[in-house]
């Protein structure tokens, strides 16, 4: 490790981010070709898409089950707690208010862990549904594609504050340092996250 | 908000687990709105409908471009034909301009999906199947229509009597426009009471058969009568 920088996501943290971010960009791409008329008409192929968007969504699914059970299992666990527990500082940071000092998630980062995190199961139940509805009349629900567009539309949004907080602002994109090699630097840790433990 | 304020002096606060109250909130939250979804949505989205006028909120007013084959159907004026035969007395091959020149009906309508999705108020111009039919003359035992699309395998069947419904039609312009290519151009089949797979897309060849037969979707499962709100597995 260089020094001045410490250690803040684990292999196995680092290889579920992007591996996601991956099979997310590859569904988006895919999806926004069969959703967008425009793209539907320039792209064709629509049977051929929806193929590899479906597949895609349960080689998605499917590795990130894999990486968790076949990864630093015990630092999952230890992650789900550290982004279940809100403590009083991270309802303060998200109200605006102080103390605020951040462990090593700040309460925006928890959140976001979470709503992806959810959106996952959301998004593979719509989308088993969307394709299962093709087969059988039982598995059709009215609000299905609803629910997978919605999906969409909310991803959206948190998909931009992501790249805007972490390519663009600066007092937040050495995060990303973090998200590619493992380590950030001490002092920036210092500032933004001063409750993380490896501070006491 | 007294359970957010700093504990009592000296006692250990407990640690707030929240996130995993979030993270089920948001998991039960999104698969309930499969049951209340459209119902809410549906009168926000009418509500709507005024404002997404001006600001487009979904792409295209709603519409998804669904198609079963690898290539759309292109379009070429000169040499398409639309071919009417089976159990008719004068088989006909009818130009793009010969079949705009038979008697024109505009109407809107609503444009329902089986998979959920709707579009309001579309406004479609063609042809009353009556009208179309007319030159052609339906035999005594014609009692129902084959269409044929461009995009291959896709075909579907309506009763004569289905196809009869006031407010059916093989239409040519969608809201002003001559019919664009994800639309089916030149002429779809427009028939609102059923849902969208049976409003066949790029129609080539109609064929007056003696009784209605299973549809591209019809042979993967779907109903052959696909009322809306009344069939595919949806009784509202």
């Amino acid at each position: 490790m260089k020094p001045g920088y410490i250690r803040r996501f684990s292999r196995t943290e680092r290889t579920l981010h992007w591996v996601n971010a991956t099979g997310f960009f590859l569904l988006l791409t895919t999806g926004l070709i069969l959703y967008l008329p425009s793209l539907s008409v320039d792209v064709g192929r629509r049977p051929l898409i929806k193929n590899i968007h479906f597949w895609g969504g349960i080689g998605w699914v499917a590795a990130l089950i894999l990486i968790v059970l076949l990864g630093d299992r015990r630092g999952m666990l230890r992650l789900a707690r550290e982004l279940d527990v809100f403590e009083r500082e991270d309802v303060n940071w998200l109200r605006g208010r102080r103390p605020r000092e951040q462990d090593r998630f700040n309460a925006g980062q928890k959140l976001n862990a979470i709503l992806t995190a959810a959106f996952v199961i959301l998004f593979l139940v719509s989308g088993l549904l969307l394709w299962a509805g093709e087969q059988d009349t039982r598995f059709r629900f009215a609000s299905t594609v609803l629910l997978h567009d919605g999906l969409l539309y909310i991803s959206l949004v948190l998909l931009l504050g992501h790249l805007y907080l972490t390519l663009i602002h600066p007092a937040t994109r050495h995060a990303l340092h973090g998200m590619v090699l493992g380590t950030v630097r001490e002092d920036w840790a210092k500032r933004h996250h001063g409750r993380w433990k490896i501070f006491e | 908000m007294d359970e957010l304020a700093p504990g009592s002096a000296g006692e250990p606060e407990a640690p707030r687990r929240i996130g995993r109250g979030v993270f089920l909130g948001t998991v039960v939250g999104g698969l309930s709105s499969l049951w209340w979804g459209k119902a809410v949505w549906g009168p926000v989205s009418h509500a709507l409908s005024g404002v997404e006028a001006a600001i487009p909120l979904v792409p295209t007013k709603g519409w998804r471009i669904y198609t079963v084959a690898a290539t759309m159907p292109v379009f070429e004026p000169h040499s398409w034909r639309l071919n009417i035969g089976g159990l008719v007395e004068q088989p006909q091959a009818l130009s793009y301009d010969e079949l705009r020149a038979l008697p024109q009906v505009s109407q809107v309508s609503t444009f329902h999906c089986v998979t959920g999705w709707t579009v309001n108020g579309v406004h479609w111009r063609g042809v009353r199947f009556k009208d179309l039919l007319a030159q052609a003359k339906p035999l005594p035992g014609a009692h129902a229509l084959q269409f044929v699309s461009a995009e291959k395998p896709y075909i579907d069947y309506l009763t004569l009597e289905q196809a009869m419904l006031p407010d059916a039609m093989l239409a040519w312009e969608m809201d002003g426009k001559p019919l664009l290519q994800e639309h089916g151009a030149p002429v779809r089949v427009v028939i609102p009471d059923m849902y969208g797979y049976k409003n066949v897309k790029w129609v080539e060849e109609i064929n007056l058969v003696p009784k209605p037969g299973n549809g591209y979707w019809e042979l993967l499962g779907y109903d052959r009568d696909a009322w809306v709100g009344r069939s595919n597995g949806y009784y509202s």
